[in-house]
């Protein structure tokens, strides 16, 4: 089928054939994947989709691959929760979680992007694949190379958290720990991806990567029964996947598999100690101020974000705000979700349950409307976030009687009756 | 001052296919403008209607970002590596 007519620059509009390469020779804006919407309209419907596998895949015609998926065959269509003990706390009617906690195969959103970047190198023939990451890229990528055989190099910031280095070097790829912050990475691969002929999933095959992300919002949208939530609360990074977000539900409308207006308002969620996309929504400015990360959330730990001036127009555009998350707040929000809803996400899960929070109790999302969270990550990944939060009430010997006594000194024994 | 510049792909087909170059200027600003002198086109390329560097791209000097220093208007010195590198890459 021929629905992609190549790449065109969000920023001039110039167009360019469909090929590894991410931003406009002119104005060095983004370039984007083009598609033929009139061919894909009437073709794509909502029987079609569901007629579909039960993966990120039942979406295919809406993502730029043509050929066969290489890769990731059984990526996405996580569960879609409804929140209703989350929602009681924070007195909301109606919360849901799209938990991607559990995405096959490497526990968090990442797997949508790099299925689509990696099924990409094989169609354009490519042997190594590489990235730029804070960790669950570097897991996803590693991971997806491995299925598709080819070679992979995995940057990341050297202090990044042990699962996360251990959760790549599983797969056996060249991992290059460098010394530096995220940003430093990032620029380090620009250079490097201009001089080695790689798959750089977030650089030179940036385009067709970041279009995997639309797959989440497709799937809201179907999960909710073909409609849009009132609010949608997405975590912050290099500001991605609130665009593509946003981008799904637009493309749905055009296609008539919802109905319009879109009144969807979307919010940024970001950490307090990293939080430039949603301090340029607070500001109410298109001027991003980069900033040194200081933030326990490190997967969203992205100081100059190269989507940050589009998350910002579609907080806007859409009606939406922001909010940042302490170090304490992202804590908080991980424990929360856990203890109402038995969710244990990584630290950016935390900053967006926390930004939730602060966006209801500033009245910015109404109570009456529904909300759906981001949760892009696995906890499991990030323990040392609460390691020192947490240990084991009662240590005993296998004794009844040494349980009996210490179960009675814990604050809480006179409501532990015997049976 | 004079620096070495590194040129990034898509400016190459203004350099000559050179994807390093020396340059000089007391400030970014001004080095623009030598670049511009040697490889005409450049400028238009680097900066925008208004004559600020482009959104998307960034400019970096001995690996910092000139918006962590004085902007376009850093003060250059003697054998500073310039990089200029499209802002468009990366997402964690």
């Amino acid at each position: 089928m021929d629905k992609l007519k190549g790449l065109k620059c969000r920023e001039c509009g110039r167009g360019y054939p469909a090929s590894p390469v991410h931003v406009c020779e002119f104005c060095f804006g983004p370039l984007e994947v083009d598609y033929r919407y009139e061919a894909l309209k009437g073709r794509v419907t909502r029987e079609s989709i569901a007629a579909g596998p039960p993966s990120m895949w039942r979406y295919k015609d809406l993502l730029p691959v043509e050929g066969e998926v290489a890769v990731g065959h059984s990526v996405g269509f996580t569960p879609l929760i409804r929140a209703r003990n989350l929602a009681s706390v924070l007195g909301v009617a109606e919360i849901y979680i799209k938990n991607d906690s559990v995405c096959h195969p490497t526990w968090s959103f990442k797997d949508r992007v790099v299925s689509v970047a990696v099924t990409k190198a094989r169609e354009f023939g490519f042997d190594t694949v590489a990235c730029a990451s804070t960790g669950n890229l570097a897991n996803s990528v590693a991971a997806h190379a491995a299925e598709a055989g080819l070679a992979s190099f995995i940057f990341v910031p050297a202090d990044l958290e042990a699962s996360k280095i251990l959760g790549t070097l599983v797969y056996n790829p060249t991992l290059v720990a460098v010394q530096g912050t995220y940003d430093e990475v990032n620029r380090l691969c620009s250079e490097i991806a201009d001089k080695y002929r790689w798959a750089f999933v977030n650089v030179n095959f940036r385009p067709y990567y970041a279009e995997g992300s639309k797959s989440y919002g497709f799937e809201i949208v179907e999960q909710l029964g073909w409609r849009t939530p009132g609010h949608i609360v997405v975590p912050c990074a290099g500001g991605s996947l609130i665009t593509k977000i946003w981008k799904a539900i637009v493309e749905m409308a055009a296609l008539g598999l919802i109905e319009g207006p879109i009144r969807t308002k979307m919010h940024a969620a970001q950490a307090a100690g990293c939080g430039p996309i949603v301090t340029m929504i607070k500001d109410d400015t298109d001027v991003l101020r980069p900033v040194r990360p200081s933030t326990i959330a490190k997967s969203l730990a992205i100081g100059n974000p190269a989507d940050g001036y589009y998350a910002y127009r579609v907080a806007k555009d859409s009606g939406g705000f922001g909010a940042h998350a302490t170090d304490e707040e992202i804590i908080e929000g991980m424990l929360l979700l856990a203890r109402t809803e038995g969710i244990f996400t990584e630290t950016a899960g935390g900053v967006t349950v926390a930004a939730t929070r602060k966006l209801v109790e500033a009245g910015i999302i109404p109570r009456h409307e529904s909300v759906v969270i981001c949760i892009t990550g696995n906890g499991l990944k990030t323990p040392d976030a609460l390691a020192d939060r947490l240990a084991p009430q009662l240590t005993i010997r296998p004794s009844l009687s040494l349980f009996d006594e210490a179960l009675a000194r814990l604050p809480f024994h006179a409501a532990q009756e015997e049976r | 001052m004079p620096v070495l510049v590194r040129i990034p792909t898509p400016l190459r087909s203004l350099t000559a296919g050179h994807a390093e170059i020396r340059a000089k200027g007391e400030t970014v600003s001004e080095l623009v403008e030598d670049l511009e002198r040697q490889f005409p086109g450049l400028r238009e390329r680097l900066l925008d209607d208004q004559g600020a560097i482009r959104r998307f791209i960034n400019f970096y000097i001995n690996e910092e970002d000139i918006r962590f220093l004085q902007g376009a208007q850093t003060v250059l010195k003697d054998g500073d590596q310039v990089s200029i590198v499209p802002a468009i890459a990366g997402g964690s």
